[in-house]
């Protein structure tokens, strides 16, 4: 009896001891799209500032519901929600940085770059009609390369992921077959291949399975030192995923006219932009339920849009152009307040 | 010797053969499993893992947080379902040891006792984390704690019944009362077994992770906070292995050679003392 | 047991007091005492129960909207909010046989070892070696089963299976496609090998029960070892052993993590065993986090409801044939 009362009282005491609330720690959930320069921001805003940020890279569709559920200060997602859907759940959105999506593959003997896909070829392999590397009409695209007659693993995302979103919407935008069989969205019906879970599975399964192809956002493909292909944009032009070819994309982005900045960057003209080039947004509550929390989720979105770009370029993704930041900075003064209605952002002047 | 003789020994021989080579495969299993695991794991093994928290991408670090986390919801578990396990298994040895309600228990708690762990990580979010609207340490050491009960209350029933009934007999003619006989003379008589339990009980929570997905999911920084998600080695392993980061997925060998060497020395620790008892 | 001293009210009334008060805080604390045991047996029933409740709870409206075709049906879209089972559950059951078909004949085969053949002193190593199997937590299968496992099986079983059976009309149709690695034929081959541990030490403890009489009478007319376990060993055990079977199944249907790692999370049902699929625990387990919207949610909890059903049934005869067993040695 005695040692049970004292395994009892130790029990408690050693909860009560984890209670108290730590230095602050912003919590997100989110797209595995730009958990890489998230991280590489956070770490260095902790650095600066002692404070964390604790991001569950858990996939686009996950951010969504796990703000919606409100068990996070923010939720990340490359794929915009509707202006309606925004508005039912009292969310805002705003763009953080943009990147590149590019296919990754795992062929013998072939490098980074070696290999020219276009569209429509890249939504027949992910339709499951074309089988096998020597197919000829990837070898029409690489008349000199030496393709083996594998057969091809298709590498796609199994849960919800915006990467998918861009992916898919690219392949709807090239290929009538695409749209009318698979369509875009977080998740698709995919008509062959295995299920990776984030853009780190993806890039894992490529990694491991010979003859595979997968998409990844670009700093994954670098940082883990996979194959990426170059493709054939919408101007006829064979381009590299480069921080220019990104850039070129970009540059086409109209964010004015997009409601609550909602961009898509696929298959943008131009003869040096990339074709899969993607935003990512940040979800946030226009009355949130931390209001302590979310003020300083702002802070440090503030910080990254200040002091981020350089750490952005190394990883290869774009920062936001100054008016977009400005324009975001103005939408949070106006829409993000606590329960009096005072403004949780105080403009700088 | 006829050919009919000759045919059954033959096949003896065959199945004899095949026996031998069946245990040799399944001991070849355990010997490929393990080498794998020292050999990963051991590799990234340093001071670092044990001081450092996990890192980013690309960042070098450790396993500290991880680790205190998997201490603090294992021993919250064991603290909350100990107690329930040990009371119940004393219900059924002690006070209702023939009547019907002890042996539908034991019935369902031998189903509890195999039942799939993801289904108690859906049954503590739906009834903890839904509820209170966020992902939290203590929802994963109730998750936990769900799976150590059954195996406390099989342990201790079985202790207990054990307990020769003249040591019963002997208290009670002292004129003690039956809560003190139970506490004082069978407890003490089947600690040994019990402590058993429990260790066994630790060993197997120590590597589940199915259970703590959706409850209390998983933190790169320091958490002690039970109120908040709470990072733990299984569910770390789990997310490095399928990054494709190097340096993640050494972290996660490293890790998953830290739990197996617990479980395991959690187990053969329960055997030893399971077998000093024996005469 | 009369708690005969117990009796504070006599006492009381011969005028000892404090001792009445001691014998009556006495009887106090063993009534307390009785009654949280009690409480705490009625608190696993209240688990179980609680554990169903939510389960269905849960899974209403899912099952309203889909009702038993949710069963059959084999499209999981998350964006048309159209969910069906079929796919994850014939990958539960795949999977699952293929590990007990593997896992019974050699489970089987190492508890005949152990009991007729092994010499005495092996005899507990190689019992603690692999009752260790067991002890492995299943995440580490599924690391040890993505990194370095499926890589083997895609150079090595996974071509020569499609090579061998490429020409044969029906099986070719079984061992298809390019052989990824990972798939349904890995995850049921690691499962084999997490269930051995239990179909063999069951098979063992049932075997080692055997009268020594049966079996020595049975050597006595010249049968050979073998014979003595087919005729002999088996027939008396068998309850056991399908019994220690059926918990081994138990175990390979609700099995998480090691399936995660390597099944290929494909929501189609496809012929080939070398195909990617997906499994019951599988498909919650990747999906729950991000299950958005209240059907999908619903959904993965009727995934469960469904998975928790048929281990439920598994488990229930496994136990059944245990408890037959248990009475019958006693």
């Amino acid at each position: 009896m005695k040692l049970f009362h004292s395994l009892m009282a130790a029990g408690f005491i050693a909860a009560a001891a984890g209670w108290p609330a730590l230095a602050i720690d912003i919590s997100g959930a989110g797209a595995t799209f730009p958990y890489p320069i998230y991280a590489k921001w956070a770490d260095a805003y902790k650095k600066e500032t002692g404070n964390g940020l604790n991001y569950q890279s858990i996939g686009s569709g996950g951010g969504i519901k796990q703000i919606k559920a409100k068990t996070v200060t923010f939720g990340a997602s490359d794929a915009p929600l509707l202006g309606k859907e925004l508005d039912e759940s009292g969310l805002i959105q705003f763009p953080m940085v943009m990147g590149g999506i590019v296919p990754v593959v795992n062929i013998e003997g072939m490098k980074s770059g070696d290999l020219v896909i276009d569209g429509p070829t890249l939504a027949k392999i992910f339709l499951g009609e074309i089988k096998t590397w020597n197919d000829p009409a990837i070898a029409k695209l690489n008349p000199s390369a030496k393709l083996p007659s594998q057969s091809i693993a298709v590498v796609h995302r199994s849960d919800g992921s915006g990467t998918t979103y861009n992916f898919a919407y690219y392949l709807a935008e090239v290929s009538p077959d695409w749209k009318s069989k698979v369509g875009f969205n977080t998740s698709v019906e995919w008509p062959v291949g295995i299920g990776a879970k984030g853009n780190e599975g993806v890039a894992n399964n490529v990694a491991q399975t010979k003859g595979s192809i997968g998409y990844v956002e670009y700093a994954y493909a670098k940082q883990n030192k996979l194959t990426y292909t170059k493709m054939v944009n919408k101007a006829g032009k064979t381009v590299e995923p480069t921080s220019a070819t990104f850039q070129a994309a970009a540059a086409n982005a109209n964010w004015d006219s997009a409601p609550r900045y909602g961009v898509i960057l696929a298959n943008q003209p131009g003869v040096e932009s990339w074709p899969m080039t993607a935003a990512t947004w940040i979800l946030m509550y226009k009355k949130p339920q931390d209001p302590a929390a979310a003020a300083e989720a702002l802070k440090f979105f503030a910080w990254s849009y200040e002091n981020g770009a350089k750490m952005a370029e190394e990883l290869d993704y774009i920062a936001m152009p100054k008016n977009v930041v400005d324009s975001v900075k103005k939408t949070w003064a106006g829409e993000v307040k606590d329960a009096s209605g005072k403004p949780l952002y105080a403009m700088a002047r | 010797m006829t050919s009919l003789y000759a045919a059954r020994r033959r096949r003896n021989r065959i199945m004899m053969r095949l026996s031998l080579a069946a245990t040799l495969m399944g001991l070849a299993w355990l010997v490929v499993i393990l080498a794998v695991l020292l050999w990963e794991g051991l590799s990234g093994l340093s001071l670092a893992v044990f001081t450092e928290m996990t890192p980013p991408p690309g960042g070098t670090g450790g396993l500290l947080n991880p680790i205190v986390g998997s201490l603090m919801l294992t021993i919250l578990a064991v603290l909350i379902g100990t107690p329930i396990g040990i009371l119940a298994g004393t219900y059924m040895a002690e006070y209702g040891r023939h009547d019907r309600l002890t042996s539908v228990v034991r019935f369902i708690n031998d189903i509890l006792l195999s039942a799939p762990s993801i289904v108690v990580g859906l049954f503590i979010y739906e009834v903890m984390v839904a509820p209170m609207g966020h992902f939290s340490g203590l929802a994963g050491a109730v998750a936990l704690a769900v799976i150590v009960i059954p195996v406390v209350v099989r342990t201790t029933e079985d202790m207990l019944i054990l307990v020769p009934n003249e040591l019963r007999e002997a208290a009670a003619a002292l004129g003690t009362p039956r809560a003190f006989v139970i506490t004082t003379v069978c407890y003490r008589a089947a600690k040994a077994g019990m402590i058993t339990g429990v260790l066994l009980a630790t060993a197997r929570i120590s590597g589940e992770t199915a259970p703590l997905l959706f409850t209390a999911l998983s933190n790169q920084f320091w958490s002690s906070n039970l109120n908040a998600p709470m990072a733990s080695l299984p569910m770390v392993i789990f997310q490095f292995a399928l990054s494709p980061y190097k340096d993640w997925q050494m972290l996660a060998w490293t890790g998953a050679l830290i739990i197996t060497f617990t479980v395991l020395s959690l187990s053969i620790i329960a055997r030893a003392l399971a077998a000093s008892r024996k005469p | 047991m009369v708690n005969v001293a117990l009796q504070g009210d006599v006492v009381a009334a011969y005028g000892f007091a404090a001792r009445a008060k001691a014998l009556n805080r006495l009887r106090g604390i063993d009534i307390v005492f009785r009654v949280l045991t009690r409480v705490a047996a009625l608190g696993v029933l209240v688990i179980l129960g609680g554990v169903i409740i939510s389960l269905i709870d849960g899974s209403l409206p899912a099952l309203r909207a889909f009702g038993l075709n949710f069963l059959v049906e084999e499209r999981w879209n998350p964006v048309t909010d159209k969910f069906g089972a079929l796919a994850p559950i014939y990958g539960t059951l795949v999977t699952s046989f293929i590990a007990m078909l593997i896992a019974v004949p050699v489970g089987l085969l190492i508890a005949v070892f152990l009991t007729e053949l092994c010499p005495m002193w092996l005899r507990r190593p190689i019992g603690i070696a692999i009752e260790l199997l067991a002890g492995i937590p299943s995440i580490i299968y599924g690391i040890w089963g993505l990194f370095v496992f499926a890589p083997f099986l895609q150079e090595t079983l996974q071509p020569s299976l499609i090579a061998v059976f490429g020409n044969i009309p029906v099986l070719s149709a079984l061992f298809a496609g390019p052989p990824y690695g990972i798939g349904i034929l890995t995850a049921g081959l690691i499962l084999a090998i997490m269930v051995l541990p239990f179909v063999t030490s069951i098979s063992r403890d049932v075997f080692d029960a055997v009268p020594t009489v049966l079996k020595e009478a049975a050597y006595g007319i010249g049968c050979t070892t073998w014979e003595v376990v087919r005729y002999v060993v088996l027939p008396y055990a068998r309850v056991g052993v399908i019994g220690g079977v059926m918990l081994g199944l138990g175990r390979a249907l609700g099995e998480t993590m090691a399936v995660t790692f390597v099944i290929g999370n494909a929501h189609r049902v496809s012929s080939s065993l070398l195909a990617p699929g997906t499994t019951i625990s599988a498909t919650i387990a990747n999906e729950f986090t991000e299950a958005v919207g209240d059907l999908y949610t619903s959904s993965l909890i009727a995934l469960g409801l469904i998975l928790f059903v048929i281990t439920f049934i598994v488990l229930a005869i496994a136990r059944y044939m245990l408890l037959r067993i248990e009475r019958r040695i006693g």
